[in-house]
């Protein structure tokens, strides 16, 4: 089978213009002992088959329309209001190139500009680009905006252990070939030790905000005593938090990066999201990625256009300093239509259910005595549990009674052993929840 | 038309989605926490529709048209491929979920991790990269790894031809190695001799894509891959051009040590509008520990009755994590119907037919435009875009008469080392009859550069808006629906 339009004559005739016999003779170049090897591959499928066999390997999954999920940490299950796949669907949107000619891309530029201003509104920044691959991704560059800015004189990276670990992790892969410092998540234990590493050489201090644990730290003052130490502050956020909470412009932050997946993007087993990446406008022609900006045409009519292109690889080749291309374009489509969809008012209210259904959630559990809530108050829709028995022990138990229970902290951080990370979104209703908790409750002792 | 933003449409107190009563008990905010401002548009669910469905059809698409577009593959995106990658078990499975809930997508993880190996001539296969820029640095730092395992440190360059894509250099960077560009010799090839004379105990290794960005099968291909080996460096392949390869020749065969695919060019899964992507990595035997992860790995064989068992495990001396999780799943699930849909024979048969079509256009361009290298080429092929005597005609309005006859203008002025340089690459879904409309029409503008140059120089004239500001767009930054108060001076 194949999308392959030709037919026998057409094939001939356009063979007959090119001025050769057969297709096999427009491969000439290729070195003959390699030339048309053997392809070992399953038959062609029908649609049909095709169908079947990919319907059968979903539903060998545990998914979120046979189960309760109360899992986070870095992804999570939120509602997502029909009309937007519908327009993540328009071909014309769906089917487009990488906005480089923008008299034929009015649309997705106006949209990705779009995005950059609900992404500012939401950050409380200044600019905003089109996007990274993820969270992690975006955290990653801004580690080399920091460097970057520091004129590459300040090479000591200071990170809070509560940030997402994986996050850390993919800075730390980005940056081996480099002479930087990452220091922090190993020896502070506290807001105040990671600022007491503070010195001249340091070019970024990053926190979670809420925190890997859920938990919404008092970062008052913090702005302050990072730029009196001539570094930048990264915030790592997440975005439905940050419908109820006060934004990291407020707070002082320099960048805000995070996870756009909770804005109206499928769990899908990890990708594709989109990694939304925020800053102050005296720090915007150091961003690297696409960035959209409005212009007018030949004709005085308002347009829009990829703009500050000189900063990006194509141009700028091996000065460039990241070298992404691709981004999550039809991503971050999809999350400025979920926030034009919630609105001022809808987005507010996600915060808030998330807020109350976590919160009724851990009043329930702090009557079973054998568990215990360990990230302290307060905390957004997330918090670890110490359970009386290994996690892996209880979620077996929980997929037996059709809940999805949390991630298990351990096996990232020896610290959190028997540590399940509990998530609680606007999609756990009152009934899931107390399932939870009475399946939890049966579960204490084995 | 244009479309106003929607915040112009915004109405303090209207609302869109609805969402459903709090069913438990409320606690109470707290109010030092929160927030006083979030400056979110606030319109009705038709007006959202109504806005997004008017801006997409501001946009040229696969879907509305023929999109030749060299180095980019836009070739047709399946619809079933849409309807798998939403399919419950897919969406709705999260990704931090225990290895017993997601055996289906760890299988088909697998599955296509083994195509994939099987397609290039590869040992094994990283799914996790998101794009090929992310594959290539996934590539480099390898080398990087593998280099410094062998306590081979003095090796600080990579040789990157001139008619590179822009990543490779900049991956270079980012992986703290020197970039050392390569010139091209007349026939498009790399200059062997030059080559040569680089190679020594400090090179760690070259980036060549192949076919080359000039849509050209170097024939010294086995001269270079033995060049870089014999002085102790690593070949990597871009592997953006696999849609002139697939069954055609293996790359792992050729001798290469690692190379990426991109799944949104080679395995049909949309651009949208920029993204997202996937850039899974193949590499050999000798850099397989070095993968980054977690990759899946068969963890327990299929005996009698009960299936085998499969499981994300990061590789022994692993580069590390690219990305949260385990790479662009959806983009996985896309290609993985993509492929089980072609069988082998219709994978060759893709690449035959994208390789067919590049010709068929070049040879019926030959005589009404320059084509620099004018020999057999592989799935794409480059044209200068300027006619002798006429020097106010440039490629860039060659591109933009293009639109006002329904086309999408090549890639222009890539690669950097043809002047001019209108990169063609029709792929293999386009029919010989949308193929000779684009003949007509660009042999119509030959014509028209001649006898009226104005045509050009003022196209677009047929689309919504004209040639864009651009000079203005980046002196007056305006990033925002909001105009922020304390922009910089303008640079």
């Amino acid at each position: 089978m194949s999308y392959v339009p030709h037919t026998e004559t057409e094939r001939q005739q356009m063979l007959a213009t090119i001025g050769v016999s057969a297709v096999e003779d427009l491969f000439g170049a290729v070195p003959a002992r390699n030339r048309f090897p053997s392809l070992d591959l399953p038959e062609a499928l029908g649609e049909l088959e095709v169908q079947a066999e990919l319907l059968a390997l979903s539903e060998d999954n545990d998914h979120g329309q046979d189960f309760a999920i109360f899992r986070g940490g870095g992804a999570w299950q939120h509602y997502i209001p029909s009309a937007l796949g519908h327009m993540l669907l328009r071909g014309e949107f769906l089917t487009a190139y990488t906005p480089y000619q923008p008299e034929l891309s009015q649309g997705t530029l106006q949209a990705i500009f779009e995005y950059q201003s609900m992404i500012c509104a939401l950050t409380g920044m200044d600019a905003a680009n089109a996007s990274h691959y993820d969270g992690a991704t975006s955290f990653a560059e801004a580690v080399s905006m920091a460097v970057d800015v520091g004129r590459g004189r300040r090479n000591k990276i200071l990170f809070s252990p509560w940030i997402n670990p994986q996050y850390r992790d993919v800075a730390r892969t980005y940056h081996q070939g480099r002479d930087l410092l990452f220091r922090g998540d190993e020896s502070a234990s506290t807001l105040d030790d990671l600022v007491g590493q503070l010195d001249n050489n340091t070019a970024m201090l990053a926190v979670a905000y809420p925190d890997f644990v859920g938990h919404i730290a008092d970062f008052e003052g913090l702005a302050h005593k990072v730029h009196e130490a001539g570094a930048l502050l990264v915030l790592v956020v997440n975005p439905i938090a940050l419908g109820l909470l006060k934004s990291p412009g407020e707070l002082g932050a320099d960048i805000v990066v995070g996870e756009g997946q909770p804005l109206g993007i499928p769990l899908s087993y990890g990708g594709p999201y989109v990694g939304f990446f925020a800053t102050r406008s005296r720090l915007v022609r150091k961003i690297a990625g696409r960035i959209v900006g409005e212009t007018v045409d030949e004709d005085g009519r308002r347009a829009w256009v990829m703009t500050l292109r000189p900063r990006e690889q194509d141009i700028r080749r091996e000065k460039a300093s990241s070298n992404i291309c691709t981004n999550q374009g039809l991503m971050a489509l999809a999350a400025a239509v979920y926030l034009a969809l919630m609105g001022k008012q809808g987005l507010r209210q996600v915060a808030e259910l998330c807020w109350h259904k976590a919160h009724y959630a851990a009043a329930q559990i702090a009557a079973l005595v054998d568990y215990q809530i360990i990230t302290r108050p307060p905390f957004f829709h997330e918090f670890a549990l110490r359970c009386p028995r290994p996690v892996a022990e209880i979620n077996a138990g929980l997929r037996e009674r059709g809940i999805i229970g949390g991630h298990d902290l351990g096996a990232e951080d020896p610290r959190l052993r028997d540590c399940m990370l509990l998530a609680f979104t606007e999609l756990n209703s009152r009934d899931e929840i107390d399932a939870l908790i009475a399946s939890l409750r049966e579960l204490q002792t084995s | 038309m244009s479309e106003a933003t929607i915040y112009e449409k915004s109405v303090s107190g209207r609302a869109g989605a609805r969402l459903p009563v709090c069913d438990v008990p409320l606690t109470p905010l707290p109010q030092e926490l929160l927030r006083r401002e979030l400056d979110l548009p606030e319109v009705s669910e038709l007006q959202v529709v109504r806005h997004f469905t008017r801006l997409s059809r501001r946009n040229f698409s696969i879907d509305t048209g023929f999109y030749p577009l060299g180095s980019c593959t836009m070739k047709y995106n399946p619809r079933l491929n849409e309807d798998m990658a939403r399919l419950p078990g897919f969406a709705a499975l999260h990704p931090r979920s225990d290895e017993a809930s997601s055996q289906g997508a760890l299988e088909l993880m697998h599955r296509l991790q083994g195509w994939l190996a099987e397609i290039s001539g590869f040992a094994r296969v990283t799914l996790m990269p998101a794009a090929g820029a992310q594959g290539e640095l996934a590539g480099i730092l390898m080398m990087r790894r593998y280099h410094e395992r062998r306590g081979d440190s003095q090796r600080t360059r990579i040789l990157v031809p001139d008619s590179a894509h822009g990543t490779n250099p900049a991956t270079v960077t980012m992986a703290g190695y020197q970039n050392v560009e390569l010139p091209s010799d007349s026939n498009g090839n790399v200059d062997l001799q030059a080559l040569r004379n680089v190679c020594d105990e400090t090179v760690a290794g070259m980036m060549i894509t192949v076919p080359s960005t000039l849509g050209l099968f170097d024939v010294n291909i086995q001269e270079i891959v033995d060049a870089v080996h014999g002085c102790g460096g690593l070949l990597y392949m871009d592997g953006a051009n696999m849609n002139a390869l697939m069954g055609i020749v293996k790359p792992g065969e050729l001798g290469f040590d690692v190379m990426h695919y991109n799944l949104h060019k080679t395995f049909s899964t949309p651009h949208g509008g920029g993204g997202p992507g996937c850039g899974a990595v193949a590499v050999n035997e000798r850099l397989a520990p070095f993968l980054p992860g977690p990759n899946v790995e068969v963890v327990s064989q299929a005996s009698g009755d009960t299936p085998a068992r499969y499981g994300l495990r990061m590789p022994p001396q692993s580069i590390g994590r690219l990305k949260a999780f385990h790479g662009n799943f959806g983009m996985h699930v896309r290609a993985y119907a993509y492929i089980a849909f072609h069988g082998a024979q219709g994978i060759r048969e893709i690449s035959r037919h994208a390789v067919l079509n590049a010709n068929y256009l070049r040879a019926s361009l030959q005589g009404s435009y320059h084509i620099p290298y004018p020999r057999i080429c592989a799935h794409e092929f480059v044209i200068e875009g300027h006619f002798e005597g006429i020097d106010e005609v440039h490629a860039l309005d060659i591109s933009k008469r293009l639109m006002d006859y329904g086309f999408h203008p090549p890639t222009n002025y890539f690669p950097l080392i043809v002047p001019e340089a209108l990169l063609i690459e029709p792929t293999e879904t386009e029919d010989k009859a949308t193929l000779d409309d684009f003949i007509e029409a660009m042999r119509r503008i030959a014509r028209e550069a001649r006898e009226d140059p104005g045509l050009l120089l003022s196209a677009p004239r047929t689309l919504d808006v004209s040639r864009l500001d651009e000079v203005r767009a980046a002196r007056q930054l305006m990033l925002c629906c909001v105009p922020i108060p304390d922009w910089p001076a303008q640079g």
